[in-house]
């Protein structure tokens, strides 16, 4: 009876912080977004971070729940942001986008809402995902992550390629992409998209993924149809890329083929690894983490002087520099990242405040 | 197109094959033994271009071509026991995160201290002659790059099937446990491995960027990729495989080049990565694994 009522209690009280939690991040959203003039960098640092939380959650699903050492998601996002701004730029605005070699006539005046064309963009890459899937995903680990990253290289290829400059516009890119409205947009687009994951990740299917991770072997004896798990596991996981590609062409304003290069796939591994690869807490803090500290870091490139003395370090690019090396760091001795394959849970955190001693990482879990 | 023009075109082919089997050799090795691909190899290659713009500024080339290749050998194994050897009991995820931050790394490193502009590679007197033979007339480097690269693979088989070193890497690359119980020593077998890579990397490197004339920090990060695929295209742990890779990946991509469809030069290496990969998972000359259990 009384471990029991504990139990009740202690839901109560997890409960309650949660609500807590909630609330305290719509203050602070709402509260950035009344003095939105004066904040208006942090509320960019808060942006990126969601869209990235989106995408690093995704590659999550792919690389930490699923096991497939899959590095295509710049070519994902890529697919996802290019058909979010084709129907989204506004079509009184297509022929100064389009100045170059003119618009094709069958997206001329094709325009959708937001939401759907965000829902489309996902569904796209999802698509090419699936026929993608069929061949590469019969490859084991380092050959799954090459040709994986080749297909990236090959959906860049085609974008840049200057046979769809009607559509893509080629090499210069699209803008006039519409923005979001306020910040509650993509805190509501990357809290679906991640409560979506999570909930597919508690399912049977999300238990079916952890097996053929944990024993590809032993995971089809037990019945399950390895290629379909795979499939389904990289389908979606792309479908996520692509939304998180096209919130990333909605927070940039304007996309070209180079923002999708393969330095974005490793951007956002950096988020995964550091965050902790299997812990979806851990991606969200970890985006968090990599997007801000990224701009705090920035002082670095800056030349700083001591009296008069300048400190001949300082110039631009050092930040990159720390920023690996802080990198390398984690893969060599911190090898499990913030959470290791842990979730964020309050039980965690009171028994942390309870018998302080053993690390624990904390907050910033709601925001996204 | 004459036949000039085409067999101009085969000559440029087969010099760019020839830097790129020279590459491709020490992903091959490199996955041999560790079962890693090295996704610094590529960046390896574009800092031994930079040495080679520092050392030529102060040194005649004859004093500053061994010097570039021996910095280059010890950033390679420099590289090999800072970032993999730690790692050597993880999982082989962790260790190919590892190889993809050292590459983050060296891109970095390169931006930070020689500027993202591309810096001008410079010019070794006797590479650079033009030579002409009937209507073809291309520099020396062109005609000696295939050489080059045959006599050295001449020598590194050699090296392996003949010595007590080669020999231990065989070993190592067949079974890392039982080689250890034998007596050899593991690390010194897997540094002199990552040695040799670089050291042809380096090699590979002069070759290429004398044609190329220019330098910066991401020149060597889709090279690297190609010659990866030359690799797994040749069968993966196979010299002689690798050497054809990179040969038959050179050429297509300057006929790809010469037919008009350079956009598409790139995305051709991956198409036959991922056709090669489903049509002979082994590749040409690679061995057949059995899963076991």
């Amino acid at each position: 009876m009384s471990a029991n009522r504990m139990i009740n209690t202690e839901k109560r009280r997890n409960c309650i912080c949660t609500l807590i939690l909630i609330a305290l991040v719509l203050g602070i959203c709402g509260y950035l977004e009344a003095n939105k003039y004066s904040y208006s960098y942090a509320i960019s640092i808060i942006e990126r971070s969601m869209v990235y939380a989106v995408v690093a959650v995704s590659m999550n699903l792919v690389n930490g729940f699923t096991g497939l050492f899959s590095l295509g998601q710049a070519g994902f996002m890529a697919l996802g942001a290019y058909v979010t701004a084709i129907f989204t730029i506004p079509v009184n605005q297509r022929a100064s986008v389009y100045y170059i070699s003119g618009i094709h006539p069958a997206i001329a005046n094709a325009q959708l809402p937001v939401i759907v064309a965000l829902i489309l963009g996902g569904l796209v890459a999802a698509g090419v995902a699936a026929l993608i899937g069929f061949p590469v995903l019969r490859l084991k680990s380092d050959y799954l992550a090459i040709a994986t990253l080749g297909f990236a290289e090959i959906i860049r290829a085609c974008i840049a390629a200057p046979q769809f400059d009607t559509i893509t516009n080629g090499s210069y890119g699209l803008k006039s992409i519409p923005g979001f409205t306020n910040i509650f947009q993509p805190l509501a687009l990357s809290a679906i998209c991640i409560g979506l994951m999570v909930l597919l990740i508690n399912s049977s299917y999300g238990r079916m993924f952890k097996a053929v991770r944990e024993d590809e072997i032993a995971a089809e004896a037990m019945g399950i149809n390895l290629f379909k798990t795979k499939e389904l596991s990289f389908v979606i996981s792309s479908f996520f890329a692509g939304v998180s590609g096209g919130m990333l062409a909605m927070f940039m304003r304007s996309i070209d083929s180079k923002t999708f290069q393969v330095a974005l796939t490793y951007d956002i591994l950096l988020i995964v690894v550091i965050g902790g690869i299997g812990s979806v807490t851990g991606s969200v803090i970890g985006a968090f983490i990599v997007t801000a500290g990224r701009e705090i870091l920035r002082f670095f490139d800056e030349p700083l002087f001591i009296g008069s003395f300048e400190v001949p370090l300082f110039r631009p690019g050092f930040r990159m520099v720390i920023f690996s090396i802080l990198l390398m760091i984690v893969v060599l001795f911190y090898r499990k990242g913030l959470m290791g394959t842990n979730e964020f849970s309050w039980n965690g955190i009171f028994a942390f405040f309870k018998n302080p001693g053993k690390k624990k990482s904390k907050k910033m879990e709601g925001k996204a | 197109m004459s036949l000039t023009t085409f067999l101009q075109q085969c000559l440029t082919g087969i010099s760019l094959g020839g830097a790129y089997a020279l590459i491709a050799i020490g992903y091959t090795m490199v996955y041999g033994i560790l079962r890693l691909i090295n996704f610094a190899h590529g960046d390896i290659f574009m800092m031994a271009g930079y040495f080679m713009i520092f050392a030529m500024a102060s040194l005649p080339w004859f004093i500053a071509l061994p010097v570039v290749l021996i910095v280059t050998t010890v950033l390679g194994v420099g590289i090999e026991r800072v970032a993999y050897k730690p790692l050597r009991s993880a999982p082989r995820m962790s260790v190919m995160i590892s190889a993809i931050g050292v590459s983050y790394l060296l891109q970095n490193l390169a931006t930070y201290l020689f500027t993202a502009l591309p810096m001008g590679y410079p010019e070794i007197p006797v590479l650079k002659k033009v030579f002409k033979l009937g209507g073809l007339s291309a520099s020396f480097v062109t005609f000696l790059t295939p050489v080059l690269t045959i006599i050295l693979v001449y020598l590194l088989m050699t090296l392996i099937q003949h010595t007590k070193m080669g020999m231990a890497m065989r070993a190592v690359s067949k079974d890392y446990e039982t080689a250890s119980l034998m007596g050899i020593d593991i690390n010194r077998t897997i540094s002199m491995t990552f040695a040799i890579g670089s050291l042809l990397a380096a090699v590979g490197s002069i070759l290429y960027f004398t044609d190329r004339m220019t330098v910066f920090p991401f020149s060597g990060s889709l090279p690297g990729m190609k010659c990866f695929v030359a690799a797994v295209f040749g069968g993966i742990g196979s010299i002689p495989g690798a050497v054809v890779g990179g040969f038959l990946i050179g050429i297509g991509e300057t006929a790809l080049v010469a037919a008009g469809h350079s956009t598409f030069s790139d995305a051709f290496t991956f198409v036959i990565l991922i056709v090669i990969l489903l049509v002979r998972p082994t590749g040409l000359f690679g061995e057949k694994t059995t899963n076991k259990v």
